[in-house]
């Protein structure tokens, strides 16, 4: 089974720590740039527009943190009001420590009932577990039903956005995969693609034994969970088949019905750009009498897979108030450019770069702290106000000082970088010193002149680059400045005009 | 009014005319500035980079200086460099003496912009500089200290200057301190979209308030031979041309 959180080997793709390998790979795909150019044109406009639409937009912000902090400063007790109720309203609970105790659970309930068929709907905790491939393991026929996520299980794939899952692909390759894989007509005819899929997807529904869901939001004041979607599937998943399974993390409960007001206000608008999805689905517990429709058994499966870890500090406690709408994504300079894939993780973006090392270790994702240029965007658009770039230089410190939060089997040394190490500890060392410091200008001034003409520094190769790879990787691309014939101090102390 | 140049050692050692300029626009607003020759960095690298213990030692050692210094206000032609110094605190979480001694600092801690505008009140310096300019915003001084109006009031009072905003002007240029050479080919794509902003806008020179965005932009400029000057806000303000 594929280790969770890495990304399948048909996107081409390395795990987290092939970053820089990825990353080269991502820059070099002209398609993936043209879609990513959409996306952030697309998405931010619409966000913006739907901003405009809310009088407080920084007040919801603040109420929507507020609750989120109240929910995790006493998240035991919500999540038990949360469990007695959904039980009381018919549904039965069960608590998962980790991916696999959550596989191991479902697998035993579609055993027990004989279920072999399964529609899926679209869902990161599911994603985050390899949740198909343990299920396709196990001998059941798993389809997913969401758009975006039917084409990626098609492709063997997996998820490069949130929100948009096949935002990575184009008309053209969707059109391709759906004459090889389901022997439609090759046509670039969106409308012709869509209910091609609707057709195989209608006839999936009707045979399924099993639904299984995620979770946007559970209420532990009533027991009810809410799933957000636009295409109808969800819906379907959790009402046709006999049984509804729904996957939530623990950090998805809220304490009072009236919290989901703030939430709905935030999570379309800053999702996909939309005042409201064009679905909400609220379910509290089973059909109360046989001749209702619905599911006659609801089954919530609480996951923690390495989120009471996240709790645990007070620093890393904020990446649980993530409601994954994928806003960091759209807004981030890095993401623009690389898509998600090249994160090695089914959570991209600058949350995923806080959210995957926590979850299979840091020692796994060693690179991915680094993957930002620390710009705050991330911030500035995230819905609960995660101070995100606050959180990777937390998960920075702790790769240098080797003080990973993570359970005994992820740890793991993290990888040391000697250069690097002493680098930082000589420049400590003379910077804190102003005799080194003015020395090592002057040292620099005379051997730059080796390398500077025209008053600029061109690309350095061979020697230079590889004494100091940092001067090489800069100038790869860029001039650099040399250091100043009279340094501003030097002015200061010898100009009469300027002191 | 006495003000303390925390001058920044990107700026002493690569770019002292940022330096200068700035002590000759501060005097223009009447200030007294002062120049403690023992402070180098603020240690921002280190704690970017995760050395805390390495960013602990430049912050102790900024606090020990700009603590003694009797001027009324530090100040910096930096954003980021700025923004550390108020990060200090954080260097300090579970060490109350030093978080009180750091915040102290801070409070007396002022960027360039900010400071003329909302400290002195002072948003013409009578400079003059012929030709259109336009203005990135960096980051740190973007979202940690909200700058955004201060800036552009003093560009639009330079004489002769015509003012034109980038579409993409608070969108990172792809700088990120080591993120810059850890991964130069992101951080160079990510610049590439700035760069086609400013060509497009057809500016003699594109400003800023960080001379590390500066080098960044401008090193991308001038490799590709480009007549746009990458200049510091200090510099125009400073210009009389």
């Amino acid at each position: 089974m594929n280790h969770p959180t890495e990304t399948a080997e048909a996107t081409g793709y390395g795990p987290p720590n092939a970053f820089d390998q990825n990353v080269l790979k991502a820059l070099g795909d002209e398609q993936l740039h043209s879609a990513l150019r959409n996306l952030v044109v697309t998405f931010g406009s619409k966000r913006q527009a739907a901003i405009n639409s809310v009088e407080d937009w920084e007040g919801l912000r603040d109420e929507a943190r507020a609750i989120k902090d109240e929910t995790l400063a006493h998240l035991d007790r919500y999540l038990e009001e949360f469990a007695n109720n959904a039980e009381r309203a018919g549904a039965q609970m069960h608590w998962a420590r980790d991916g696999h105790e959550v596989s191991n659970i479902i697998i035993r309930l579609l055993h027990e009932r004989n279920a072999k068929r399964v529609v899926k709907s679209k869902s990161m905790a599911t994603e985050e577990i390899h949740l198909n491939s343990a299920l396709e393991d196990a001998g059941i026929e798993t389809v997913e039903t969401d758009l975006g996520e039917w084409i990626i299980q098609l492709a063997c794939e997996t998820p490069s956005h949130i929100v948009v899952p096949a935002i990575h692909k184009s008309k053209k390759q969707i059109a391709d995969l759906f004459v090889a894989k389901i022997g439609i007509e090759p046509t670039d005819d969106v409308a012709k693609l869509t209910s091609a899929a609707r057709r195989v997807l209608r006839q999936r529904f009707a045979e399924a034994d099993a639904g299984i869901s995620g979770v946007n939001f559970g209420v532990a004041e009533t027991g009810t969970i809410l799933i957000l979607e636009n295409e109808g599937n969800i819906r379907l998943t959790t009402s046709l088949p006999k049984i509804h399974i729904a996957v939530m993390g623990i950090e998805k409960v809220i304490p009072h019905f009236a919290d989901l007001d703030v939430f709905l206000k935030l999570l379309p608008r800053s999702g996909t750009g939309q005042q409201l999805t064009a679905y909400q689905s609220l379910i509290t517990g089973t059909k109360k009498r046989p001749a209702d429709e619905g599911p006659e058994e609801l089954h919530i499966i609480l996951m923690d897979n390495g989120r009471s870890r996240m709790l645990a500090h007070p620093v890393t406690r904020q990446s649980l108030a993530c409601i994954r709408c994928g806003a960091c994504l759209n807004a981030c300079p890095v993401y623009q450019q690389i898509g998600g894939h090249a994160y090695g993780s089914v959570y991209p973006g600058p949350i995923g770069a806080v959210i995957t090392p926590q979850l299979i270790g840091l020692s796994k994702a060693t690179q991915l702290p680094y993957a930002s240029s620390l710009c705050g965007a991330c911030r500035e658009v995230c819905p609960v106000k995660i101070d995100i770039p606050a959180l990777l230089l937390h998960l920075r410190s702790e790769v240098v000082e080797g003080t990973a939060a993570g359970s005994a089997d992820q740890k793991g040394p993290v990888k040391r970088k000697f250069a690097e190490r002493l680098a930082f500890r000589l420049y400590a060392f003379a910077w804190s010193r102003p005799f080194l410091y003015e020395w090592a200008a002057r040292i620099a001034r005379l051997a730059q002149r080796l390398i500077v003409r025209q008053g600029r520094i061109g690309k350095v190769s061979g020697l230079v680059a590889r004494i100091a790879p940092p001067f090489g990787a800069w100038t790869a691309c860029r001039d650099a400045p040399p250091i100043a014939q009279r340094t501003f101090r030097e002015q200061w102390r010898e100009d009469s005009k300027i002191k | 009014m006495r003000v303390s140049l925390f001058v920044t050692c990107l700026v002493d050692q690569l770019w002292p005319s940022v330096g200068t300029s700035a002590v000759n626009v501060l005097r223009r607003a009447g200030c007294e500035v002062e120049f403690d020759q023992r402070q180098t960095c603020c240690g921002q690298p280190a704690f970017n980079t995760g050395y805390r213990n390495e960013a602990r030692v430049l912050a102790r050692r900024f606090i020990e200086i700009f603590e003694e210094s009797k001027a009324d206000a530090i100040v910096s032609p930096s954003g980021s460099c700025t923004a550390m110094v108020h990060h200090f605190r954080e260097l300090f979480a579970e060490d109350e003496p030093w978080r009180i001694r750091a915040e102290r600092v801070a409070e007396r801690t002022h960027e360039f912009a900010s400071f003329l505008v909302n400290v002195l009140g002072v948003d013409d310096l009578g400079a003059s500089f012929s030709g259109r300019v336009t203005w990135h915003d960096a980051c740190h001084g973007l979202r940690d200290l909200n700058l955004h109006s201060e800036p552009r009031r003093l560009i639009r009072n330079v004489r002769g200057v015509e003012f034109v905003e980038l579409a993409n002007a608070d969108a990172c240029c792809g700088f990120g301190g080591t993120f810059s050479v850890k991964y130069p080919e992101i951080s160079v794509a990510i610049l590439d979209n700035k760069i086609e902003s400013i060509e497009k806008a057809g500016v003699r020179a594109v400003v800023s308030g960080d001379a590390s965005c500066l080098m960044q932009i401008g090193g991308r400029l001038s490799r590709k031979a480009s007549p746009v000057r990458a200049m510091h806000l200090a510099e125009l303000l400073a210009s009389r041309e």
